[in-house]
């Protein structure tokens, strides 16, 4: 489209429509799956579908930049796009990090007893402490909480039966304890990765695509020793802590919390994988790396979840 | 392909890439969510149109209430102004198109899917969404059909569209602005809009969030929403309304920013306090982050929450004023013709402002237990929500399709559906104050006697209503295939703006080479 002036808009694509189906599809067969816990069929065939599709889309949008097609306004928007999206996901994050605190601050002490002053009636002591009575005696309130309101209420009969034990910092008691802790270890492992890809970044930057792709790799595999310890972690809260997505709402925030990090970091880890593999075949340029780039950024902000994740969940809990 | 549309219908319409074509399809698509969302509430009301059970099953009643809440919110009202944004944002900013073409078709094409979706759950076994647009746990998670698990892999889907729509139109308005296009020469639409999408950028991801929390609570055994876990059902309610209340204003400030186009076109001025009304949107989108809990005024919150959200809430006349002084400043003095899009535009000042005051009635804490869950509640946010966004929206329409497709529509006709739209609104919605502070509570099936009247008027002004619709319908389709022709790029005298730089109709791909600005 050489009268198109310098922005490139592109000729009409089968794309989209192609991702809508595969997303729709998906959406409608996830929904069969969890009703009846077995009928994934529907899912998979969108995933499929949303798989081929995006693998021919992103094959596109890199074969449209190295055909120069791609100006440097272009470039621009892509750069808006990636850091809105990671905006979204931050927003996506601060739904379940307002969940944690608003149940801890909040609810727990009030399912404790502890007296919630409300506008229809200004006398603590009553109602509000009489319905924690009411709903579930005996209850305390701490955190992490190991029992269940349910379960200090009726006891054996409980739906929700807290766990054995937190995933907790082990105090500086005994250095044997938190040189086993694996929290410690995926903190010190994700905040060396954000250091590697770094290196990576600048190398590029020089044009030093040997540098690139040597600590490129050394961050995917850092990415993936923090799943496989991070699995780990999750196999020993179910087999030995009595920790599950069942066990009341430390374990419903704990696993929903780490789990979407998780997701996140196997996606951060394909990102950088893939940027690896576009670098091994001489993709990137000192000046012309945003695939790459865009890459490092989410695994920042990856990062950064983790951190704040390591001291809310895990530290000062 | 580079100087036309294409000319196979299925590689024009499903492989898409121009922002007008792409708007033309959201705006079709929102008309026909429109429809069938009118459709749900003329069930609504032809139920209550007289006390006792007389046409549908209370069960298949909640359903309607539901689904037209969820239609007409996501799939009429938002995809309305995203294909205003389509089509006007590039042709307002001078720019080829829309940053990100192919995305921004993918965003379109999500939602046929999404609602395809949501809507077929009507006819599984258990019926379709029971709980209310606002979808409050433990009615949503506990207590709801199994078809639940459609409308939330729905919602994520209408999710993703949003976001999706949101990046594109904010990386438009920051990167394709033609030389000269200033961010305060911008006109208000495109600001309203860009302000909108960050909006959406930033609480559909928690809306996200909460339909997950949902999905775990139900399939998966977490406790969230469920005390007996030591969660917190109205855990749900702050999740909800952080998303919903600024969901109000990503419904309200587009529609604010087609009638600050609009105002000062016929009343042949520019518009008052420009500056102003862009800090005005700016704050009152900020102040829309920290106000939500004033949905849930009763449901016991500490007394300190209570009288914060009262006050922050209040807080938002402010801003909301400066835009009705503005827009009335604008008109005033000016050489006023009343063409159907400024009608409307008029109504939508009057109505608003009203709806407005309804809400600060409502924002009183200690007066909004009285007033919660009433029709009092219901008759306020529609006065907001069809009042101001509907009729900014119809305006827009009248206002811009002649540009679009160089025909005029029959003005006696828009006249004639302005007053039957204005008037049957009111007979609608007006008495519903009544019933709800006379304490009628809202999405129940059958009603005291005591109610019995107002009712029937309510309902006998909702079918004007629709009929109304149809007229706009036929008024539209008529223009485009059968309306005089206009060959003046300006359409109105009073119009100003880059879009109206460009012939009538504009051709396929406009302003390939940027514009400049003086
Ligand atoms: C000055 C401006 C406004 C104020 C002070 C205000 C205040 C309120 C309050 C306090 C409620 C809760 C009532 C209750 O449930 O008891 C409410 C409900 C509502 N408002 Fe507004 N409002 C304003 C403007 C708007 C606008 C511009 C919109 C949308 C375009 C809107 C849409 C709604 C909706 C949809 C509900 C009901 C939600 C539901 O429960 O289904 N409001 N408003
Ligand atoms: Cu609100």
């Amino acid at each position: 489209m050489t009268d198109q002036g310098s922005y490139y808009v592109p000729e009409q694509s089968k794309l989209p429509l192609g991702a809508a189906l595969g997303m729709g599809t998906m959406g409608f067969g996830a929904a069969m799956w969890v009703i009846d816990g077995q009928s994934a069929t529907v899912f998979f065939v969108g995933l499929a579908i949303l798989a081929i599709v995006m693998y021919k889309w992103w094959g596109i949008v890199i074969e449209e930049n190295m055909n120069g097609m791609v100006s440097n306004q272009l470039k621009h928007s892509y750069v808006l796009g990636m850091l809105w999206f990671i905006f979204s996901e931050v927003m996506f994050f601060a739904a379940f990090f307002g969940a944690l605190f608003y149940v801890r601050v909040l609810v727990n002490p009030w399912l404790g007893g502890e007296a919630a002053i409300t506008l229809f009636d200004d006398t603590p002591t009553d109602a509000s402490t009489a319905n924690a009575e009411l709903l579930y005696p005996g209850y305390e309130a701490t955190w992490p909480p190991l029992v269940t309101p349910d379960q200090a209420a009726n006891g054996e009969s409980a739906k929700f039966v807290g766990p054995d034990q937190a995933m907790s910092f082990p105090g500086f008691s005994s250095w044997q304890r938190i040189l086993a802790w694996l929290p410690l270890w995926n903190t010190i492992i994700l905040l060396t990765s954000s250091y590697t890809v770094n290196i990576a970044h600048h190398a590029i930057k020089e044009g030093d695509r040997k540098t690139f792709t040597r600590w490129l790799g050394i961050t995917v595999l850092l990415g993936i020793v923090f799943l496989f310890l991070q699995a780990e972690e999750y196999i020993e809260a179910y087999q030995h802590m009595g920790l599950t997505l069942d066990s009341g709402i430390y374990g419903t925030t704990f696993f929903l919390l780490t789990g979407f990090h998780g997701a996140h970091v196997t996606l951060g880890t394909i990102m950088l994988l893939v940027s690896f593999l576009r670098g091994l075949r001489g993709h990137f340029k000192d000046n012309d790396h945003f695939g790459f780039e865009a890459a490092a950024w989410y695994w920042h902000f990856v990062d950064v979840v983790w951190v704040g994740l390591f001291l809310i969940v895990y530290v000062f809990d | 392909m580079a100087h036309g549309p294409s000319e196979n219908f299925f590689t024009r319409w499903f492989f898409s890439t121009n922002h007008k074509d792409i708007g033309t399809l959201y705006l079709w698509f929102s008309f026909a969510m429109f429809l069938l969302g009118g459709a749900f509430a003329m069930i609504i009301r032809a139920e209550l149109f007289q006390p006792g059970m007389q046409l549908i099953k209370p069960e298949f009643f909640n359903q309607m209430t539901t689904m037209h809440g969820l239609v007409m919110v996501f799939g009429a009202i938002m995809p309305a102004f995203v294909g205003l944004a389509n089509w006007l944002i590039p042709m307002m900013i001078g720019a080829p198109d829309m940053a990100l073409p192919r995305m921004n078709n993918l965003s379109f094409w999500i939602l046929p899917f999404a609602f395809a979706i949501l809507v077929s759950t009507l006819f599984m076994e258990g019926g379709g969404p029971n709980f209310g647009w606002t979808f409050y746990a433990p009615l949503s998670t506990t207590y709801a059909p199994d078809t639940v698990n459609y409308f939330i892999f729905g919602v994520h889907l209408m999710g993703a569209s949003s976001i999706m729509g949101s990046i594109n139109i904010i990386a438009t308005v920051m990167n394709m602005r033609a030389p000269g296009m200033t961010y305060m020469k911008m006109p208000l639409f495109v600001w309203t809009w860009l302000i909108t999408a960050f909006l959406l950028v930033a609480v559909m991801p928690v809306l996200a969030g909460a339909v997950t929390m949902m999905l775990m609570d139900i399939n998966f055994g977490t406790s969230f929403f469920d005390a007996a876990g030591g969660g917190d059902p109205v855990l749900f309610q702050h999740v909800f309304w952080f998303f919903g209340h600024p969901e109000v204003y990503i419904i309200i400030l587009p529609a604010f920013g087609v009638v600050s186009q609009i105002i000062p076109t016929f009343s042949r001025k520019p518009l008052f306090g420009y500056s102003s009304m862009v800090y005005a949107t700016a704050a009152i989108a900020f102040l829309s982050f920290i106000v939500w809990a004033h949905h849930m005024f009763t449901v016991g919150m500490p007394i300190a929450g209570e009288l914060y959200f009262m006050y922050a809430t209040m807080l938002i006349a402010v801003p909301t004023g400066v835009k009705v002084f503005n827009w009335i400043t604008t008109m005033y003095k000016g050489s006023i013709t009343y063409e159907t899009p400024m009608l409307f535009c008029i109504a939508f000042v009057i109505l608003f402002t009203f709806g407005g005051f309804t809400g600060m009635m409502l924002s009183i804490a200690a007066a909004d237990t009285q007033y919660h869950d009433t029709y009092f509640v219901v008759a306020h946010f529609h006065y907001v929500m069809v009042a101001g966004a509907v009729f900014s929206g119809t305006a827009a329409i009248y206002y811009w399709l002649p540009k679009w497709c160089g025909r005029m529509y029959d003005e006696t006709m828009g006249k004639v559906q302005f007053w039957l739209a204005f008037i049957a609104f009111n007979i609608t919605f007006m008495p519903q104050h009544f019933l709800g502070l006379a304490g009628m509570p809202r999405r129940y099936s059958d009603y005291g006697l005591q109610f019995a009247d107002w009712n029937m008027v309510s309902s006998i002004g909702a079918f004007m209503y629709g009929g109304a619709q149809l007229l706009f319908l036929f008024n539209v389709i008529r223009t485009i295939g059968w309306g005089k022709p206009v060959e003046d790029p300006k359409v109105w005298e009073g119009a100003d703006g880059l879009e109206w730089t460009l012939p009538t109709p504009p051709p396929f791909h406009t302003f390939s080479t940027p514009p400049v600005l003086k």
